[in-house]
């Protein structure tokens, strides 16, 4: 069954949104899950994105991706009506939601769209939230809005000051833990350096802290073992057992170098599509 | 040879025809060899090693049976197929008749006779075989299972009406009554079909984006051409079961869902025992560890063989490659590495190759591909560089010592018998267990220790109307076992449903 893509639009440099037909992930989906996608049936890898939002009644998910290899910029070519071959889930296990009193969403770069529905569902369930977004420069910061009518309050930071403050979000971080009332739980959502270091930041306050990996998958469904990180020494499957982790527990450079396995290949297969797309000139 | 073999069968065929065909001349006939691509060509390319029989080898093959009257092989086959009646009609030239007898009792000829491991099923117990105390000289039982099925599947692909099809795909008038069947694997293809000739609403869920479970992820193309396991899930939907890809139950739909919001009346669980083990030693999180699933389905399912020539998913790309372990996935894994390019593969197993689980013909296979054995050997620990990348695995020595519980000798470390091999992949087949998904979403479905789901004998578990069957109840097993479930869940389901809608016609 193919999904069409009913929206589409691209939210900064690199980063797009589609609003795709998916009824039944739609109702089933939950905040931090995600799906596996491959744009065709034949030679297509299959690729994990979170759900960044849902709409039941229209049957749909919102996807957003950053394009940054060769399928990302493949579902970035494609335009409103186009299909999706496959698309799978919802997959991995829920956020766990309950009234934590004050929590503060740490988001960097694209992870700022899987958090943006947790700090959804947070501040339904009672909480104070306090966002913390933050993108290397303006152009690729994203949701701002949206965060803005989640939150309590809202600190945006840029890596070279263009927008919001100079800062990263370490920064901010470690100011909010050390308040007067300082957050009871801690959400962290971005690239795998960037959770690194907030947990060493919230580690140091002992605030719990949720992080939401992002590991190389295949299957998605727990059958290969690709996306396994170190979790108290232990090896755990982020597609399972996760996608969220206790972000002080989680062995973080290894991950980080897991993530590097298959780099040069990447490069190869984005030049390969690149050079591709320019032949033909079709798609200017 | 073609010559000879042809001589030989006018021959017997005279005799045949006339009633003389004595069993002394039938065990004259020289076994007929399985035609190969050679192996300095083969591992250069995915394509099937073994080529099948010709016309003349299979019915030379099928005169060497001696259509005993107790039928020892079929007491072999899990599924029971008429083993004597079609290797006789295959003797006598009638192919179709041949491959309709086989469906009667199997829907898959064209897998299982390419993968079963007969000498240890059907052939084990033939009784040429035991004439000559030597199984490799049983009649070829599973070469000619394939040789009929082949043709019936390139009848098949020209078919247009269910004549030609052949009769065992007569669906009964439908019954109103619906079942979902989990997982595409062969266990779930064969409750499908029985269900669905019952009358029955049947749809397939899956979880991935294509059907056949472990024929399409996990056994290679050399093995099993795709196209073969595509064709015979064609089949299925020409009987009208309907496949639904990339469903997840569990979390697309739970089976809860499925009974109480979509009406299915009954439920098949076939979802195989797919999650990896891995064997806790130190390095296991480098890169450049595989299991053998990841391996297998980056290879297989997403044809990462032609990455750069089209298909985007990567893969190792290695040199030297330990593959640990002794069964047929170890051997898949170690002969698609000589494939990708490996310049050597190990295997490492830490008993002989008199206990390894792996198939004969495939152990032979891949020495043939230049895979290196090293027998009583088994990883301590994997160690890499500083970008953690694999660069070598320090091995013990292993001894012999008394038989465990499954009744193979006990391996047991030699301490102090640590040695190196340099390698840049590990892929690791030390085996599979249940998924837990189905166990976390489905409260009241019972489990037993090992995360295997608890049926009786009709493969009912504990929830009325939920069957399950295949590797998600016995652990990791065969295809044919799978098979056999799904036929024995196949006949509880249509059972239930005909006293669940005499309950209804009642009630009415």
């Amino acid at each position: 069954m193919p999904h069409k893509i009913l929206i589409k639009k691209q939210l900064s440099d690199d980063v797009f949104f589609a609003e795709i037909e998916a009824p039944l992930i739609a109702q089933a989906r939950k905040p931090s899950q995600f799906i596996i996608l491959s744009i065709n049936n034949e030679y297509s890898e299959r690729i994990p994105l979170t759900i960044a939002d849902a709409n039941p009644q229209k049957g749909t998910i919102s996807l957003i991706w950053q394009r940054v290899g060769k399928t990302t910029t493949e579902l970035a070519d494609l335009k409103q009506g186009d299909e999706i071959a496959n698309v799978s889930g919802p997959l991995g296990n829920p956020t766990h939601i309950e009234r934590f009193g004050t929590v503060v969403c740490v988001g960097g770069g694209i992870g700022n769209a899987p958090l943006l529905p947790i700090a959804k569902v947070l501040k339904e369930a009672g909480n104070k939230v306090i966002s913390i977004i933050g993108a290397r420069t303006k152009k690729l910061l994203i949701l701002e809005e949206q965060f803005a009518q989640v939150s309590d309050e809202l600190i945006v930071t840029t890596d070279d000051g263009s927008y919001g403050r100079k800062a990263l979000v370490t920064e901010p971080l470690k100011e909010v833990c050390l308040r007067e009332h300082r957050p009871d739980q801690a959400f962290v959502i971005g690239p795998a350096i960037m959770m690194k270091f907030c947990c060493e930041v919230t580690k140091q306050f002992n605030i719990p802290t949720q992080v939401s990996l992002n590991t190389i998958m295949v299957d998605g469904t727990g059958m290969c073992g690709g996306c396994r990180v170190e979790i108290d020494g232990k090896p755990k499957f982020v597609c399972v057992d996760g996608p969220e982790f206790d972000g002080h527990k989680v062995n973080f450079d290894l991950m980080i170098k897991r993530l590097n396995a298959y780099k040069d290949m990447e490069q190869k297969a984005r030049e390969q599509y690149s050079k591709h797309r320019c032949k033909i000139g079709l798609d200017k | 040879m073609e010559q000879e073999n042809q001589k030989l069968l006018n021959f017997l065929l005279e005799k045949h025809r006339a009633g003389q065909l004595k069993p002394a001349e039938r065990y004259n006939i020289p076994p007929q060899p399985m035609p190969e691509q050679v192996p300095k060509e083969r591992t250069h390319n995915v394509n099937e090693v073994a080529q099948g029989y010709t016309e003349t080898q299979a019915r030379l093959e099928a005169f060497r049976c001696l259509g005993c009257k107790n039928t020892p092989c079929v007491e072999g086959c899990p599924v029971r197929i008429k083993i004597k009646d079609f290797v006789a009609a295959i003797a006598d030239g009638n192919y179709k008749k041949a491959l309709d007898i086989i469906k009667e009792n199997s829907l898959l000829p064209a897998v299982c006779g390419r993968v079963c491991p007969q000498e240890i099923q059907c052939q084990q117990t033939c009784t040429v075989g035991k004439k000559f105390k030597d199984p490799t000289k049983a009649v070829s039982i599973g070469r000619l299972e394939r040789f009929v099925a082949d043709l019936g599947l390139a009848v098949a692909g020209t078919a247009t009406n269910d004549e030609e099809l052949g009769t065992s795909l007569v669906v009964a008038p439908e019954t109103g009554m619906k079942v979902a069947v989990i997982g595409s694997g062969p266990g779930g293809i064969v409750a499908a079909a029985d269900t669905k000739r019952a009358g029955h609403d049947v749809t397939i869920f899956e979880a991935f984006h294509k059907p056949g479970g472990v024929m399409v992820y996990g056994i290679p193309e050399f093995r099993l051409p795709k196209s073969i396991v595509q064709k015979e899930i064609d089949t299925l939907k020409k009987m009208g079961v309907k496949i639904i890809c990339n469903f997840i139950v569990g979390r697309t739909r739970t089976i809860d869902q499925l009974m109480k919001n979509d009406g299915f009346d009954a439920v098949y669980i076939g979802v195989g025992a797919g999650l990896p083990q891995f064997m806790s030693i130190e390095g296991e999180s480098l890169i450049g560890v595989y299991s053998a699933n990841e391996y297998l389905t980056r290879a297989n399912l997403m044809k990462a063989y032609d990455f750069g020539k089209g298909a985007d998913t990567p893969i190792a790309m290695s040199k030297r490659v330990a593959v640990i372990g002794g069964g047929n996935v170890e051997m898949d894994a170690a002969r698609t590495a000589v494939r990708l390019g490996a310049e050597k593969v190990y295997l490492v197993y830490r008993r002989t190759e008199k206990e390894m689980p792996a198939r004969i013909e495939e152990v032979h296979h891949a020495k043939q591909e230049g895979v290196d054995f090293h027998i009583l050997q088994s990883p301590k620990r994997i160690i890499g560089d500083e970008n953690s990348r694999v660069t070598a695995i320090e091995c013990l020595k292993y001894q012999l010592g008394e038989p465990d519980e499954s009744g193979r000798r006990r391996p047991i470390s030699i301490e102090g018998s640590e040695f190196r091999i340099d390698v840049d992949t590990v892929i690791i087949a030390i085996g599979n267990i249940a998924n837990p998904l189905i166990r976390q979403t489905t409260p009241g479905l019972e489990f037993n220790k090992w995360g295997n789901i608890i049926v009786d004998e009709n493969c009912k578990t504990s929830m009325e109307g939920v069957y399950a069957g295949g590797d998600i109840v016995l652990g990791a097993a065969t295809v044919i076992l799978a098979m056999g479930q799904g036929r024995i869940a196949a006949a509880a389901i249509n059972k239930y449903l005909a006293e669940k809608r005499k309950h209804h016609e009642q009630g009415l």
